[in-house]
């Protein structure tokens, strides 16, 4: 019964199309950096950051403060959806490198 | 060598609190070392296809591959671990006895597992993956030397694997006749937590695009990057900002493994499968 409930569930979410955010924001990551590694954003609307990795290998985009995790392969590119924000500052990184990609959502 | 061993560690350990809570669970099962090494052994093999594939597996559901992929595999350790629950509502008492005499091979118990060996390899192939691409990252970079990255690697594996072995030996202090309830309950958080964690996934990947805003915010207390909140993460599934969904989500499996569990325990009263010894 259960199994049958989550089996609906899969094939409910993905026969629709996923959506897609208005506009999404492009941010690239290079050399290990964000660019542009401030991010200002409206609070309480959802939003999308489209990752270009330029560099050779893969990177995660990670932040627990924004909930999400995405990795994004090396010169390739991907969506990064978030939910509606609190007002605030959201910090992220990229996992792999995080010493020098990290960056910050604002949302206001 | 630091970021190398943190990075493992932390993959590690949250493989590896699943891998201690399935054996503190199958305590006294035949066989039951083996399964676990098959769910480990399977999801290494698959955390390095997903590594290897990462660029495909994202480009699939118009670039929501992966958050397919990840909710997913999350959802069948959810099922595999109500599976459990609800089989050992049914079975338990019969296999705790069978426990007390020597070498009893629980026949039965073997497909329970199987569930659980899934529940190991999803874990694996998980906090796996990222290792993976992590490591190779670093390889390809040659920045920091070879032999430094390896013994980070090592050490974190080795940390990691001793935190969860120290979390497996706590739960053995447990006594046995209260041993299964513990794992019972354990199971059935961690069952709530990663299903609570699929619907962030399905919502990253552009689906369930409802009830998304945060219904409260305990980072001021616990914070999810804090080792105490990664830790209570991968164990109960804490969120320091949960959506309203998630909630939903987390309260429905508790919800239905419980009703499963009463359900099941009423199939089999007491004293009418099992004829008693005593």
């Amino acid at each position: 019964m259960v199994r049958v409930a989550f089996a609906a569930l899969i094939f409910a979410t993905v026969a629709g199309a996923p959506a897609f955010a208005d506009d999404p924001i492009p941010v690239t990551l290079q050399n290990h950096r964000f660019t542009p590694n401030v991010i200002h954003v409206k609070a309480n609307e959802s939003f999308a950051i489209h990752l270009f990795n330029k560099d050779a290998t893969a990177d995660e985009f990670d932040s627990t403060s924004l909930k999400v995790e995405k990795v994004v392969s090396g010169n390739s590119d991907g969506m990064v959806r978030i939910r509606p924000l609190a007002p605030g500052k959201y910090p992220f990184m990229g996992e792999y490198h995080s010493a020098t990609a990290q960056g910050v959502v604002i949302a206001q | 060598m630091l970021a190398t061993l943190v990075i493992v560690f932390r993959e590690v350990i949250e493989a590896g609190l699943i891998v201690g809570i399935v054996l503190a669970a199958t305590q006294g099962v035949s066989r039951r070392a083996l399964w676990v090494s098959y769910g480990v052994g399977a999801g290494v093999l698959g955390a390095c296809l997903v590594a290897a594939f990462a660029g495909e597996l994202a480009s699939l559901f118009e670039g929501s591959g992966q958050e397919i992929f990840n909710a997913t595999i999350l959802l069948l350790a959810v099922c595999m671990l109500t599976w459990h629950n609800v089989w050992m509502a049914g079975h338990g008492r019969e296999m705790a006895r069978e426990m007390k005499s020597v070498g009893a091979a629980v026949a039965a118990g073997q497909k329970s597992l199987l569930a659980l060996a899934i529940v190991v390899g999803v874990a694996v192939l998980r906090e796996g993956s990222e290792v993976v691409l992590f490591l190779y990252g670093i390889a390809s970079q040659g920045g920091t030397s070879q032999s430094a990255m390896l013994t980070g690697g090592v050490l974190g594996v080795i940390a990691g694997a001793g935190v969860s072995a120290l979390m497996f030996l706590g739960l053995l202090q447990i006594p046995a006749g209260k041993l299964f309830s513990v794992t019972a309950w354990l199971i059935t958080l961690l069952a709530a937590g990663m299903a609570a964690q699929a619907v962030l996934f399905l919502q990253q990947g552009g689906y369930l695009q409802f009830l998304q805003s945060t219904v409260w915010d305990t980072s001021w207390l616990l914070s999810q990057d804090s080792i105490a909140g990664r830790l209570l993460h991968t164990l109960i599934g804490y969120s320091d900002a949960p959506n309203g969904l998630q909630l939903i989500a987390y309260a429905a499996t508790i919800a239905i493994i419980m009703g499963l569990t009463r359900w099941e325990h009423a199939r089999h009263p007491r004293g009418s499968q099992i004829p008693n010894p005593v």
